[in-house]
């Protein structure tokens, strides 16, 4: 066919305008809004952490790439995401080494050792706050303050306090919804305003990178069954890392299942975690480990929901 | 083979943890300080060079059938011999490694020298091959909880049995404890690998190149 103009390539032949780094450039802009959020009521460490986490993730992704002879992926913004979505997901005075390391640990171990992007069985961010959370428990489990004075809520000292979901567990004190709402309340650099995050989360669905299958029967699960044990429902969604791990983090491409079945079974199964942790857990919070337990799941999920393909029948069994 | 080639093999090129990946649980179970690594290594080196020796002694009146139940037999009398020694002169060591002491009767790397190696050979090829064998195990030990121990608790060779704390590196506080949990055990012990792998696969490109 040489010359004669005309090129015969295989399928696919139809090519989409959306690319990678796209998709992860609008996601970080997706997320400006809960970075803001986390600097304003944080302060300037918030900001620190979210530059120390961005720098080392490209650094060990770019030295990776380079050190295994494979194509350079810096460009494609993916590890930026994840180290940007590792630091909104720890404590603000988490120390900014550990951050460093947390990042590294995200990228190295989660992402390379399976292979790079598009391989990784687990959201590597969410491994990263599973790796820090396990390592340096004191520093994760840290709060402090928002900038700005609360009065609804007991003071332990001068800097550190507890999230609404611990108050809730073991005091049952509940932050009221304006609180929880704006993010003026103790909690992880980015998790706390569930309006910044939820501007995000629109622009991201407006934009058509996210679908409404997983991060609503997610969402849904965990309302339905914390009613259910008689909590508060709305406080429970508002409260803690839900919102952002819905939107942002079980969302996931890489790490969740495509079939539109799957979607929905995965996403209750994340809420269903995220309920038991909860409510009778050991922990007062349980979004990230629900979320990775579901990555495990996401290949199982994918096998058993297979659409069935036009012209199929169905077989006898 | 001699008797040189047959030791030095279990120390690199057949190391039983690194390149065999034989006896993983009680590897991942004891690498937690370096003083159990030492512990367990030459433990099982010792029953692994009794065992390798007897077994090989016997190997032409063994019936078939029947070498399981005998290699059994005389693994255990070592085993038991170590465990009633340890327990007399280092309690606590004995204490930390617990149960994996009377486990090391069913620990595979001592199983498969002893059907693989020893029911074949003579006995001081045996010999060789036991200690090589128990003394890479025993280095891959030491290197796997060198830096289990050093990442996860900050103390570097800590001897509790001598009242000795360990040379402290950094604060307490900063310590990865997941390192020293089951997962970081499997991260590192896979990490090891790895490297080593690289290491080898190089240097077999670079002597076929030069």
């Amino acid at each position: 066919m040489e010359g004669s103009g005309f090129i015969v390539s295989s399928s696919p032949h139809q090519h989409t305008t959306v690319s990678t780094p796209m998709i992860m450039s609008d996601v970080i802009l997706a997320l400006m809004p809960a970075c803001f959020a986390g600097v304003w009521f944080f302060g300037l460490p918030a900001l620190g952490m979210m530059a120390v986490c961005v720098g080392s993730a490209v650094i060990t992704e770019a030295a990776l790439t380079k050190i295994c002879g494979k194509p350079v992926t810096v460009r494609d913004y993916s590890a930026a995401v994840t180290g940007l979505l590792l630091a909104l997901v720890v404590p603000p005075d988490l120390p900014l080494w550990a951050g460093a390391i947390g990042s590294i640990f995200s990228i190295a171990i989660a992402k390379f050792t399976f292979g790079g992007l598009g391989q990784n069985i687990f959201n590597p961010a969410l491994i990263g706050r599973a790796f820090l959370l396990a390592s340096w428990p004191v520093f994760m489990t840290r709060w402090r303050w928002p900038v700005h004075e609360a009065a609804w809520i007991p003071k332990f000292d001068a800097l550190t306090t507890a999230t609404p979901l611990v108050l809730m567990k073991y005091m049952n004190i509940k932050a009221p919804y304006a609180e929880l709402f704006i993010g003026r309340i103790a909690g992880s650099i980015g998790e706390t305003s569930a309006f910044a995050i939820l501007l995000g989360a629109a622009y991201l669905i407006y934009r058509g990178h996210i679908g409404l299958r997983i991060p609503l029967s997610f969402i849904g699960t965990v309302a339905v069954l914390t009613a259910l044990f008689g909590q508060d429902p709305l406080f429970h969604i508002l409260a803690g890392g839900l919102l952002l791990g819905a939107f942002f983090m079980a969302t996931d491409y890489v790490t969740s299942p495509v079939t539109p079945r799957g979607q929905i079974v995965y996403g209750v199964g994340c809420g269903v975690l995220v309920a038991l942790i909860r409510l009778y857990g050991g922990y007062p919070e349980g979004v990230c480990y629900a979320i990775l337990i579901m990555n495990a799941a996401t290949a199982l999920l994918e096998r058993y929901t297979i659409p069935r393909k036009f012209g199929e029948v169905k077989r006898v069994a | 083979m001699s008797f040189k080639s047959e030791f030095s093999k279990g120390i690199i090129n057949e190391n039983p943890t690194f390149r065999m990946l034989l006896g993983m649980c009680p590897t991942l179970a004891t690498s937690l300080a370096i003083s159990n690594g030492i512990g367990m290594g030459l433990a099982a080196t010792f029953v692994l060079v009794g065992s390798n020796v007897i077994i090989s002694a016997l190997r032409k009146v063994t019936p078939e059938k029947i070498r399981i139940p005998i290699f059994v037999v005389v693994i255990a009398t070592f085993v038991t011999t170590v465990d009633l020694i340890m327990a007399a002169f280092l309690p606590g060591l004995h204490e930390v490694l617990g149960i994996f002491i009377p486990l090391i009767v069913v620990n595979c790397i001592i199983f498969a020298r002893a059907e693989a190696f020893a029911f074949q050979h003579g006995i001081m090829d045996s010999l060789a091959d036991g200690l090589g064998m128990g003394l890479g195990w025993t280095l891959a030990l030491c290197g796997l909880s060198a830096i289990r121990e050093l990442l996860g608790t900050g103390t570097i060779l800590a001897i509790p049995d001598f009242g000795f704390a360990g040379i402290r590196i950094f604060d307490q506080s900063l310590a990865a404890v997941m390192v020293i949990l089951p997962p970081g055990g499997f991260i590192t012990l896979g990490l090891l690998i790895g490297l080593l792998n690289w290491v080898a696969s190089r240097n077999k490109k670079r002597a076929q190149e030069g």
